[in-house]
Order: C-alpha cells, then sequence, then structure tokens
C-alpha cells in the first residue's frame, strides 16, 4: 500500500471517490452533451431522408449554408494574421501597454456577444457614428455580409492569438534571434523558425475559431436584418425553421452545424496528436526554458 | 489561402454591392415573426401580377422578427422599403423617427390595415371542459395559457379583450372588471414570454385547457398539429386586431421604390391578396372574399382600442406602463 510507505494520500486516490466522480461526468457528460446531440439527429430524420434533402435543397437552407462559409472564409483568414500579429507583437516585443494589449484582445472572450451586436449597431447604425456617412457613400455595413463579418470576427478575435501567445512566449526569441544573427530576413525568420514552431497550435486556433464563426448566433442576429436567402445564417436559419412550426426542418439545418462540430472534433484531436493544445504544451516548451541559466 | 482571400472578398462586393439603382426591381417586405407562410403566398401571387400590369420582373425580399426589433432594425439602417406589422404602436415608433409618414393610415383603406384578426381560443378535440366564452375563462376547473402580456403583443390583446368582455359584463365597473381579468391570470399556470412559446407548452406539453392566441394562429396550429386534435372557440366578443402595412417613406424616396412599394401594399387590397389572407386564417373585409370564407370565421362582435381603452397611447400608459393596472393585477398572483 502506497500509504502504508508514509506518502501522504493524494486527492482523489480512494477508489469510492475516484469511481463516483467517473459516474457523475459520465453521466452528465451523456445527458448535457450527447443525448441533445442524439436528438438533434434523430429528429432531423424522423420525416425521413426525403424531407431531410428537401430542407437541406431549399434555397433559403442553401443560401444561408452558402453565407455561413463565405462569412468564415472572410473572417477566419482575417483572424489569424490578427491573431499571429498579435501574439508576435505581445510575445517578441517589450513595450509599455504590453499587459493591456493582451487584456484587449481577451475582452471578446468575456463580454456576451448580443452586447458585441448592439455596440456594432451604435457605431455603424443610422443613429450611430458613422451611419449616416456610410448611407451617403453608398456602403452598406449593417444588415448585409460586411455587419455579419465584422460581428463574427469580434466574437472569434482572440482564438488564434490566444492559442499562440502562451506557446509563442514559452518557447522565447533565443530561435528568432540566432536566425537574425546569422543573417535572415524578418520574413525568412518567421517562415522558416517561427512558423514551424507554432503551426499545430496555429491551426489548432484556427479550427476553434472557425468552428465559432460559423456558430455565431448572439452578435450576429442583431446585425444580421433576418432578410431570408440574403442576410440569413445557418444559426439564424435554424431559429427561423423552429419558429415556423417547422421542427424538422430547424433540426436538420441543426444537424449541419452539428455535422461541422464534429469534423472541428475530429481536427482537434488529429491536431493534438500532433502536439498542438493545452494538453501538450508544457512538454514543448519544456526544453527551452530548460536551457536558460 | 490567397484565393480563399479572394473568393471572401469578392463574395463581400457581391453582397454589399448597393441596391440602389435607378429603377429598384427589388422590394424588402419588414413583417412580423410568424407570418412567413402568409407572405410567401403573397409574393408568389404579386409578382406576376406586377409583371403583367408594368412588364417588370421584381424580386420581393422578407425579413420576418419581432415588429419592436424590426422597427428598431429599420431606424438603425435596415433598407425595407415597406413594413407589413402586427402592432400599430411599432409604426408608430417609425413615424416618431421620420420614418413614416403621420397620416399613413390614410393612405391604404381599413386604416392601412388590409386584414384582421382576433384573440380567439383553442380548445382541445370535443371541448371536454365545455369554453365557450370569455366567463368560462375565470372557472377554477380551467386552466388558461397565453404568454406574459409584460413581453408580449399576443397576450396584451387577450388581456384588453378579456378587461373589454368584463366592462361589458359588469357595465363599466372598473374594480370588478379588474377583478375579472386577475381570475384568469390566475388560471394561468405558465406565462411563457411569447406567443411561440405559449403555443409549445400547449401543444407539446400537453399543459392548459384553452390556449388563447389570434385568430389566425389557432387555425394554423390546428392545421400544423392536427385538426382533429383541437377544435376552435370564438367567443361571443372580442378585440380588432389589426395588421397594420405602411411604406417606409424614408427608404422608398431615397431608392426611389415608392411606385413599387404602392403597388405591393394596394395588391393586398386586391381580390387575390384578399384571398391569400383569408386562406391563411385572417378575416378580410373584401365583399366577394368574406363571403367565401364566411363558414370558417363565426359571427364575433368586435369592439376597439380606440372605442374601449381611448387608443394605444392611452391603454399604454393606464395597463402596461410600471406600475399600471396590469402590473397591479400580475403583481397579485
Amino acid at each position: 500500500m502506497r500509504h502504508a510507505k508514509g506518502k501522504p494520500p493524494r486527492v482523489g486516490d480512494r477508489p469510492a471517490i475516484r469511481r463516483t466522480l467517473i459516474a457523475v461526468v459520465l453521466v452528465t457528460g451523456a445527458f448535457f452533451v450527447l443525448a441533445p446531440l442524439v436528438v438533434i439527429a434523430v429528429q432531423a430524420f424522423s420525416l425521413g431522408v426525403g424531407y431531410f434533402g428537401a430542407t437541406i435543397a431549399h434555397p433559403d437552407t442553401r443560401h444561408a449554408i452558402f453565407l455561413t462559409a463565405a462569412t468564415a472564409l472572410i473572417a477566419v483568414p482575417i483572424n489569424t494574421i490578427f491573431g499571429i500579429a498579435a501574439a508576435w507583437a505581445v510575445t517578441k516585443y517589450e513595450f509599455w501597454g504590453r499587459r493591456f494589449l493582451i487584456v484587449i484582445i481577451e475582452i471578446p472572450f468575456s463580454i456576451s456577444p448580443v452586447v458585441a451586436g448592439v455596440a456594432y449597431l451604435f457605431v455603424y447604425g443610422l443613429q450611430g457614428l458613422f451611419g449616416p456617412m456610410l448611407q451617403s457613400a453608398e456602403v452598406r455595413v449593417l444588415f448585409a455580409l460586411p455587419g455579419i463579418v465584422l460581428a463574427s470576427m469580434f466574437v472569434t478575435a482572440p482564438f488564434v492569438a490566444r492559442e499562440l501567445i502562451p506557446l509563442m512566449q514559452a518557447q522565447g526569441r533565443d530561435l528568432e534571434e540566432a536566425a537574425t544573427s546569422l543573417g535572415a530576413s524578418g520574413w525568412r525568420t518567421f517562415f522558416s523558425v517561427t512558423l514551424p514552431n507554432i503551426k499545430w497550435a496555429l491551426l489548432y486556433g484556427v479550427v476553434l475559431c472557425n468552428a465559432r464563426v460559423m456558430g455565431e448566433f448572439g452578435a450576429v442576429s442583431v446585425v444580421s436584418g433576418n432578410i431570408r436567402g440574403q442576410t440569413n445564417t445557418l444559426p439564424l436559419h435554424i431559429e427561423l425553421l423552429y419558429h415556423d412550426y417547422n421542427a424538422v426542418g430547424a433540426f436538420a439545418a441543426a444537424s449541419i452545424l452539428a455535422l461541422l462540430a464534429v469534423v472541428t472534433i475530429v481536427a482537434k484531436v488529429l491536431l493534438e496528436r500532433q502536439g498542438a493544445g493545452r494538453r501538450s504544451r508544457p512538454a514543448l516548451a519544456a526544453p527551452i526554458v530548460e536551457a536558460k541559466p | 489561402m490567397k484565393r480563399l482571400l479572394l473568393a471572401g472578398v469578392a463574395a463581400a462586393l457581391l453582397f454589399s454591392a448597393p441596391a440602389h439603382a435607378q429603377q429598384p426591381t427589388s422590394l424588402l417586405n419588414a413583417s412580423y415573426d410568424i407570418a412567413r407562410e402568409l407572405f410567401a403566398a403573397v409574393n408568389e401571387a404579386f409578382i406576376p401580377a406586377y409583371k403583367e400590369q408594368t412588364g417588370q420582373d421584381v424580386t420581393i425580399d422578407q425579413s420576418h422578427a419581432g415588429t419592436s426589433r424590426q422597427a428598431r432594425a429599420i431606424v438603425e439602417g435596415l433598407e425595407a422599403d415597406v413594413v407589413t406589422f402586427n402592432q400599430v404602436t411599432d409604426i408608430d415608433f417609425l413615424v416618431q423617427n421620420g420614418f413614416v409618414s403621420e397620416d399613413w393610415q390614410d393612405e391604404f383603406p381599413n386604416k392601412s390595415s388590409p386584414f384582421y384578426s382576433l384573440p380567439s381560443f383553442l380548445v382541445r378535440e370535443g371541448n371536454p371542459k365545455g369554453i365557450e366564452d370569455w366567463d368560462d375563462l375565470v372557472r377554477e376547473d380551467v386552466q388558461v395559457i397565453f404568454p406574459n402580456p409584460k413581453t408580449s403583443g399576443n397576450a396584451r390583446y387577450t388581456y384588453l379583450a378579456a378587461y373589454a368582455y368584463a366592462l361589458e359584463a359588469f357595465d363599466g365597473d372598473e374594480t370588478k372588471a379588474q377583478e375579472f381579468v386577475k381570475k384568469i391570470f390566475d388560471n394561468v399556470p405558465v406565462f411563457d414570454t411569447g406567443g411561440r412559446a405559449a403555443t409549445t407548452t400547449f401543444v407539446e406539453r400537453q399543459i392548459g385547457d384553452v390556449l388563447i392566441t389570434f385568430e389566425a394562429e389557432t387555425k394554423a396550429i390546428g392545421k400544423e398539429f392536427g385538426e382533429d386534435q383541437y377544435d376552435l372557440v370564438t367567443p361571443s366578443v372580442s378585440l380588432l386586431a389589426e395588421f397594420p402595412v405602411a411604406i417606409v417613406d424614408r427608404v422608398a424616396e431615397r431608392r426611389g421604390s415608392g411606385e413599387l412599394a404602392k403597388a405591393y401594399l394596394d395588391f393586398l387590397y386586391t381580390e387575390e391578396g384578399q384571398r391569400i389572407a383569408a386562406e391563411h386564417g385572417h378575416r378580410v373585409d373584401n365583399e366577394t372574399v368574406a363571403p367565401e370564407f364566411a363558414e370558417g370565421f363565426p359571427e364575433v362582435r368586435l369592439v376597439t382600442v380606440e372605442d374601449v381603452f381611448g387608443g394605444w397611447d392611452k391603454a399604454q400608459e393606464e395597463h402596461f406602463a410600471s406600475g399600471a393596472i396590469l402590473d397591479q393585477l400580475y403583481g397579485q398572483r
């Protein structure tokens, strides 16, 4: 017995606690996560594959899928570039306000998306700061794609940066400094030294960011205007179908989003095997940290 | 990645390209949240009719949400050429903000309300509790379902209709009328926030003996969830619920879509438009169409908010403002 050897008992060592804990987590997980997903799948096909197909093939649904994909195609690359730039700035440079910048990057995590949407109304709305100016220039931001993209970007701004910052912080500046001292240009240093070191974490961030952009409801709902076939994203379309007493259609559309979630999870697991994600970070960072005197 | 970016930018340009043109061939109709099927049918009929008249192909876009939210969005820049609402007060909001002209109610017949409805009853099959009129709702063995009048426009009609019935029944005695309404409140097991949520409570959770909502809704529910499971009951007296329409002048002038907008709203008053509205459970005034559907719409005496409560502004102030009659009755529950 380990206890007999004089080691203090660790938390959760007792079999009873262990089993109870595992059981509690399993049951809650099955109940709150798995069950609803199963319901979605079952309900989506409850009127047959034909009805499912018809819902997905409806022009409004197809457009919603297209719009959601288009939003992701714009928002995710921009946020990726922003995330890399932000992580680079925060971890590779020392400057006044650095901590403040980290806080700013993380703000969207702690703000309700609806607040973000309303804030955009106040900035770009006709009653807001730039609304009248934009209207006279014939530029439509709100109730059109740009507004949807902006709102999605706000909500997902931290995803990439947050994955990269701890990793790049742990890795330090040594390798970049070495590359520079050997005469590599800034771009060369980035593509040959930094990028290979962060690529899995970067992809991991991109996957999470993408999932969130496609699933965003609150902020987009405020700025979308709900025009069918024009500004209705997939999550909004699901709500709309549901309110039209078309529960099966709503579940069919929801199953598309759920499918995306499954793809995301698979991608996430694969990436974690490659060493991305929080789990493996200390191991990656360890040699470099320890190498310092 | 670069290609994706390019595709994204192209898509962005495509979407944000201003709809503004010399003669717009598109129209955006901002409507209430449960009117999708109605206006899908209207648009399908309007487009060929308009083409026949003018030779022009047009597209009608639809936006559906709660009308208070729609009014807000229009004020913030949603470019809706016309509104087809279910609340007069939300068009008043647009008037206050200068988007709709003050005399909008004179622009189209029937105070710019092409069709109308009323709070009506939906009971379980065979009407086991024998619910026929408002006074059955205060019986102790009856459970009533309607949403919270604090949050739902639909329920405000129900509240005012019950109040108006009680005022008549007790010869205008306000105290007795309030007691009557309070007794109905006591019979409501759950107050949902909106009409659709109340429907779910009644239909899917099987709670309550009677659901009170717009007649058009009771018909839709019957169709959707099985006409053999529910019976429609029309009370002896109810409140006129208007479905006001208006041209959003500020948008229409900017886009030059005034003529199309007028043609669209006029269409709602044509025989064809009226028939579509009636098919979707609304009462209409058209002399040819109304008799065709008379069977589905039992006789009912309708009172108006103007006649009984002195208009929406006054009703708002006396009944729905915080601390007003509704709060007092609701708080006593």
